[in-house]
């Protein structure tokens, strides 16, 4: 036990290091965090590159009615789509994908 | 006398995952002891089947959520035999730094689990705190905390420039400071974790050698055992020595990982100055076909992958051989002879990881 007192000593003058979520916000992610993904509806082609080399299968292309569904809860967020997709449509943010009660899809409208 | 049978897990406070131990008693004295598993069976080897080969890289990635570089590495370094596709030096250097942080926070997650198991709470939340600063340097070059995902077959997915490798540097030796200042004297010294520990679990080097152990568990037994020296990824290039304990109990088990923690921490920063400039991807065409066997040093031990393919997008056959597998039997001859209050410790001395051995 006396090789703990140095660091009893230290801990007892010092502030505590965890963090009092979610009253205080948690430190910032660092730069190039993979975190939430966003569709640009502008920049899509709807070649379906995306949903082809997503390995958890959490896009779905639909040409015909010119929609991507994508389920935030299926994605494991390896970001994979993002380097994949050529017109530069996905991009990824540094934030966690906040929790939910149920697991949402979300339908993105193409407009081109 | 009369025996007691007492079934030690699935659920039970020291383990971290689902292994029950059948044992058999004698007053407080352990006589006999029955492995069981098959709690956590999730199917991988199936589903590698099934998937692309390139998607693979992810799902053998989450076998472990502790070494999962290292499972990537291992998938990718034998999906590269067989599409026959040489990687850049640049992301083997990159590799080796990325490996040696999943086995740093690794291995400090054990021992942390291993105050914990003695109820030295304190030395745990230290080691954990600790751990901390290693799993910052990973979620600030890979992108995540735990799961990198940097690696994928024909390299590395993501670049450490100059200034990000100062930062990394400058934060090893702050983590080897705190090592050196709160850590290391307690596990070395400290009378509780001795008397806990020192001559608990005995497993002689033959006993190691014939039972196939590996990783620290064999290297704490005097067999100088380790994948790295085959020298794959640049480990050849970075220069690397096993780190061997002669004692065989728990105690030069916890000796070897955390010798070895230092020894990563020399590593990483060794890969780091060494890397040569570069490309750190190159793009593969063609399929897998034929056989082939990749094996790396996960923490836990020797990790095997064994790949068939036909030529198609699909594996025809994935085996994945996990270090933990072969460290289980050790467990029936450390175990008996000892008392009840010991079994958690011995138990988590080979450090346990029942989700990569059911896969």
């Amino acid at each position: 036990m006396p090789w703990m007192f140095p660091t009893i000593w230290k801990n007892l003058f010092s502030r505590p290091v965890t963090r009092r979520y979610p009253f205080k916000d948690i430190r910032e992610p660092f730069p190039g965090y993979r975190g939430k993904i966003y569709f640009d509806t502008n920049k899509c082609d709807l070649c379906g590159d995306c949903a082809r080399v997503c390995p958890a299968e959490a896009i779905e292309v639909d040409s015909e009615n010119k929609q991507i569904k994508y389920y935030p809860f299926r994605c494991i967020y390896c970001g994979t789509c993002v380097e994949t997709c050529l017109q530069g449509a996905i991009t990824q943010d540094e934030h966690y994908s906040p929790p939910n009660t149920e697991k949402i899809e979300e339908l993105y409208k193409i407009e081109a | 006398m009369a025996r007691t049978v007492i079934p030690f897990g699935p659920q039970h406070p020291v383990l971290p995952e689902p292994i029950q131990l059948k044992l058999e008693l004698e007053d407080e004295t352990v006589v006999g002891v029955m492995p069981i598993i098959g709690y956590i069976h999730r199917g991988i080897e199936k589903a590698a089947e099934l998937n692309d080969f390139r998607q693979n890289v992810f799902i053998c990635e989450r076998i472990c959520g502790i070494c999962s570089f290292i499972h990537a590495l291992t998938y990718c370094e034998g999906a590269e035999a067989m599409t026959s596709v040489e990687v850049p030096p640049r992301a083997r250097f990159l590799r080796v730094f990325w490996s040696e942080l999943s086995r740093t926070h690794s291995h400090l997650l054990w021992l942390g689990l291993l105050a914990d198991s003695m109820g030295f709470e304190s030395l745990f939340m230290q080691i954990w705190r600790a751990r901390e600063m290693i799993l910052d340097i990973s979620e600030m070059t890979a992108g995540h905390r735990i799961i990198q995902s940097t690696c994928i077959i024909g390299g590395v997915r993501r670049d450490i420039d100059k200034e990000m490798a100062k930062e990394v540097d400058k934060r090893l030796l702050a983590f080897k400071e705190m090592l050196d200042s709160t850590i290391a004297p307690v596990l070395l010294r400290d009378p509780t974790i001795k008397r806990r520990a020192v001559g608990k679990g005995m497993l002689s080097k033959e006993q190691a050698e014939l039972l196939g152990a590996v990783g620290p568990t064999s290297r704490g037994s005097g067999v100088a055992i380790d994948i790295r020296q085959t020298g794959y990824a640049a480990y050849k290039e970075v220069g690397f020595e096993p780190v061997v304990e002669t004692a065989g109990d728990s105690y030069a088990r916890t000796l070897v990982r955390a010798r070895e923690v230092y020894q990563c921490v020399e590593l990483m920063r060794k890969a780091l100055s060494m890397m040569p400039e570069g490309e750190i991807l190159v793009r593969v065409d063609g399929y897998p076909e034929g056989e082939a066997m990749s094996r790396t040093e996960q923490p836990r031990g020797e990790l095997i992958y064994y790949f068939r393919g036909n030529g198609t997008n699909n594996l025809e056959r994935l085996k994945i051989r996990t270090p933990t597998f072969a460290n289980i039997p050790t467990l029936l001859v450390m175990l008996p002879g000892c008392e009840m209050a010991d079994v958690p410790v011995i138990t988590l001395s080979i450090d346990p990881c029942i989700a990569c051995t059911e896969r």
